[in-house]
């Protein structure tokens, strides 16, 4: 574990948080969809016809295709820091995969699009998961690393 | 155009992802390092989203239906349960260890980085190991009906 400090970014992460919100909007106006990545990726995965894949195809090949829009307009692919290990990375990323099939939804689709809608159980989700990002930091941060 | 219209709300969600810097776990793990050396940009990303989310949705809700659909395919769902609550502790233990959450993992898989690559990895097969479980459990809960 290491500490990269970051420079606090509020003019970029605002518009970028604009464009996520833009992006939900177009999505639910264009097919009536909310924009959760969990539920994007895991039908993606597992198809429930080719019609059903065949959106989120196109949706995930727009997703792919933004680092390559900050690479045209910046010269550089987005900025990418990691302070954790490579087997963090496996471990996380097992966990995150875990966590959100049985949550039924993350960042984008309980904290997002979940919330705008004020759904019960995405104001639940996201407070919870919130709640236990802020103690595993602190944890590794400040309990083990400290 | 049903096409090129879901592609380019794809586009602007990954540029949002990117620009916002939810994809750079660095600053992930610094906004909720509060009482280290805190960085609060994230909450302008969810904080500028939800800011056109909500009265967006509120609009589209209002006009009755999408451009290409018959109706909106939203959760429908309103129960909190156990499964909610474990599922996104566990998701908030996984962010935190590692810095990504899924939705912005999925544009910078573009840019090849290692880190991202082996994240996205070990997240599709938490994912699948989970659906297995998930299914595991139903079968049991339905044997366990039967004999009784």
């Amino acid at each position: 574990m290491t500490v990269i400090e970051t420079a606090f970014t509020p003019w970029a992460s605002l518009i970028g948080g604009l464009l996520i919100g833009f992006a939900t909007v177009l999505l639910m106006l264009v097919r009536g969809n909310v924009f959760g990545a969990t539920g994007v990726l895991a039908g993606f995965m597992t198809p429930s016809s080719s019609s059903d894949w065949a959106w989120r195809a196109t949706l995930i090949a727009g997703m792919l295709t933004g680092p390559f829009a900050i690479l045209l307009f910046t010269g550089g692919f987005p900025v990418i820091e990691v302070p954790m290990s490579r087997l963090a990375m496996i471990v996380g990323g097992f966990i995150v995969g875990i966590g959100v099939t049985y949550g039924s939804g993350c960042t984008s689709g309980h904290g997002v699009c979940g919330l705008a809608r004020l759904s019960p159980r995405s104001i639940a989700a996201t407070a919870t998961f919130m709640l236990f990002s802020f103690i595993t930091v602190y944890v590794i941060r400040h309990v083990i690393g400290g | 155009m049903q096409k090129l219209l879901i592609y380019i709300s794809g586009l602007m969600f990954g540029v949002g992802v990117s620009m916002g810097g939810m994809a750079n776990p660095a600053k992930v793990q610094n906004f909720f390092d509060v009482f280290g050396v805190w960085d609060p940009s994230l909450a302008l990303v969810m904080g500028g989203a939800l800011l056109v989310t909500a009265p967006g949705y509120w609009l589209i809700f209002k006009r009755g239906k999408p451009l290409f659909a018959g109706g909106f395919s939203v959760p429908t769902n309103r129960t909190i349960d156990a499964k909610l609550i474990f599922g996104s502790a566990t998701f908030g233990i996984g962010w935190g260890i590692a810095g990504f959450c899924p939705g912005a993992s999925i544009p910078v898989m573009s840019t090849l980085n290692p880190d991202v690559l082996i994240f996205s990895g070990a997240m599709i097969a938490g994912i699948f190991a989970a659906k297995g479980m998930m299914h595991l459990a139903a079968q049991r809960s339905a044997k366990a009906g039967q004999a009784a």
